[in-house]
């Protein structure tokens, strides 16, 4: 298992997915289309969306390749786009993928605000931009007890708030997701699993680290909306959960801002949430991980590592910290 | 708290055929068996030829489990279906509980081998310090007596009062699973919904056997 973080070398050729992957990909979603295509006119109606997990809209993205990736093999496309926690969408990991295409994503605002010399409501493409897409493959882990590794575009958090100019009274980030019941099932019925809408917090030396990311994309396409569209963030040595989705709020504050799990269950979910295999869940262990499409049904459990194998990054920012504690 | 009776006795006591055909004609146990084993058959399949999605094993795992759940629920639910409407299905009961436990054995060896890749100690740990595991470990080692004595043989050794009072745990081992369940996952819809079933299930025993109490009928009930 190799997992050791390459600052600043160069990526090699197999840090990237295979090229053919893409293009084989691509050229079956080309056939599907056509077929589709063809069967309509024929006066047949395919269920086209179970021929591609990605929603019609899905365009490409032009980055560079950013340093931090992992050389670890990326995870199947299918996987990350079928296998997701965006309780917006549905408790089921399989919901996301089948309901999130009722979400529109244009337009869309992001509002930067809170203690910031500049404070401002962003068009999403106005937000964006100013600055280069880079793709980072970051390993990512779940509380729940899996992991994938998942090549992320976007640009690193610190771009945002540099040019929001935070205050010196900023000690801390909080962000929000989109409340909109009508275009999100799971935030309406009888059954709410959690408060809406969903909330997230950084502190503000988390927010500013190289490796926190807001992703825009995911291989080389604009982010289908179960993984969060249009902007989300990634954060890789915390458990997934805290990579909140379809930002529309990005709020400088002077203190720890509630986050969505922690509300739900403030013993089993902290505000740090950094990936830990020393501190389990109440209810369960996080010593060990499975990596999702890896080994099928005889799936192998792999060791979770310390802040998810990005220690050498960010464990100086926890220094003298009791990571018990301050799970 | 009520308890019905052993289906052996009863049998006996009833004389079969003689009422036309549609009072005789009764599903064979064996094709309930049949039936019951296709949910299984249906996951091995789809794990096998890899399309149980992202985690097949824990898709399995929890597949497994919840039929489990679904035949031990299905198992409490005859007693109450006769009492109220009259529809006696009682001679499948024992199959239905026999299908919960081969569902939880499959559910067992699937966490056994697949999940935890036969790591004892990594097994130990979890049914001590994970209590959603050691409520399961204990509910399955519940089931294994009920299990063995799930025939005619064993009413027959024991004696119909011994075997009813044996076979109430499967009251406790309905708590079991559906703790269980409540506390393996993050947010509990779908296990709040089996709970719910297993509450009105054991709350309706409850409530009658406490009417049956007050109506003075208790002496003539018997244990059966």
């Amino acid at each position: 298992m190799i997992i050791r973080s390459r600052n600043g070398n160069d990526i090699r050729p197999s840090e990237i997915t295979p090229k053919q992957v893409h293009m084989n990909r691509r050229e079956l979603m080309g056939k599907a289309a056509g077929l589709g295509a063809g069967a309509l006119a024929g006066g047949v109606s395919l269920p086209l969306a179970s021929l591609s997990s990605s929603p019609a809209q899905a365009a490409a993205l032009s980055f560079e390749k950013g340093k931090f990736s992992t050389s670890e093999p990326v995870t199947a496309r299918e996987y990350v786009t079928t296998y997701n926690n965006y309780y917006e969408f549905g408790v089921d990991k399989g919901d996301p993928g089948q309901n999130a295409h009722t979400l529109t994503t244009k337009p869309w605002t992001v509002k930067v605000e809170g203690l910031v010399a500049k404070p401002a409501d962003y068009a999403l493409e106005d937000f964006v931009k100013p600055f280069t897409l880079e793709q980072r493959i970051y390993r990512h882990r779940c509380v729940e007890g899996w992991s994938m590794v998942i090549p992320w575009v976007g640009f690193p958090l610190a771009k945002v708030l540099e040019r929001a100019e935070p205050l010196g009274s900023a000690k801390f980030v909080a962000f929000e997701t989109l409340m909109r019941p009508a275009e999100m099932p799971g935030q309406r019925g009888l059954f709410q699993p959690l408060e809406w809408p969903y909330v997230e917090g950084l502190r503000i030396d988390e927010a500013m680290h190289p490796l926190t990311l807001l992703a825009t994309g995911i291989f080389d396409e604009t982010l289908p909306n179960q993984n969060g569209a249009p902007l989300r963030l990634v954060v890789p040595w915390k458990y997934g959960f805290k990579g909140i989705k379809s930002i529309v709020r990005i709020k400088l504050v002077d203190n720890v801002p509630p986050t969505t799990w922690n509300i739900q269950n403030s013993n089993e979910y902290g505000f740090y949430s950094n990936v830990n295999p020393e501190v389990d869940h109440p209810r369960w262990s996080q010593k060990t991980e499975r990596r999702i499409g890896e080994g099928g049904l005889l799936v192998k459990r792999r060791e979770t590592l310390p802040f998810n194998g990005y220690a050498d990054e960010v464990a100086s920012l926890y220094s003298g910290m009791d990571l018990r504690k301050f799970f | 708290m009520t308890v019905e009776a052993p289906s052996l006795p009863r049998a006996r006591a009833v004389p079969r055929g003689g009422k036309g055909l549609v009072a005789n004609w009764q599903v064979p146990k064996l094709l309930v068996y049949a039936l019951g084993f296709i949910p299984a058959l249906w996951w091995f399949e789809l794990g096998l030829t890899d399309q149980l999605g992202a985690d097949p094993m824990k898709a399995l795992e929890h597949a497994l489990g919840l039929w489990a759940l679904r035949f031990l629920i299905a198992s409490l639910t005859i007693t109450p279906l006769r009492q109220l409407t009259g529809i006696n299905l009682v001679r499948y009961r024992r199959v239905l509980g026999l299908l919960c436990f081969y569902y939880v054995v499959m559910h067992l060896l699937t966490y056994l081998v697949l999940d935890q890749g036969l790591d004892l100690s990594a097994i130990v740990a979890d049914v001590l310090k994970r209590l959603y595991i050691t409520i399961g470990m204990a509910a399955f080692i519940i089931l294994v007596p009920l299990a063995i004595t799930s025939n005619n043989f064993a009413i027959r050794r024991l004696g119909a009062q011994a075997w009813n009072r044996i076979h109430r745990w499967v009251y406790l081992v309905a708590i079991l699973a559906v703790l269980h369940f409540l506390l393996s996952v993050k947010v509990p819809i779908e296990p709040l919904f089996y709970a719910a079933l297993v509450a009105i299930l054991l709350g309706y025993r409850l409530v009658r056997s406490a009417l049956r109490e007050r109506g003075g009928r208790g002496s003539a009930r018997g244990v059966g």
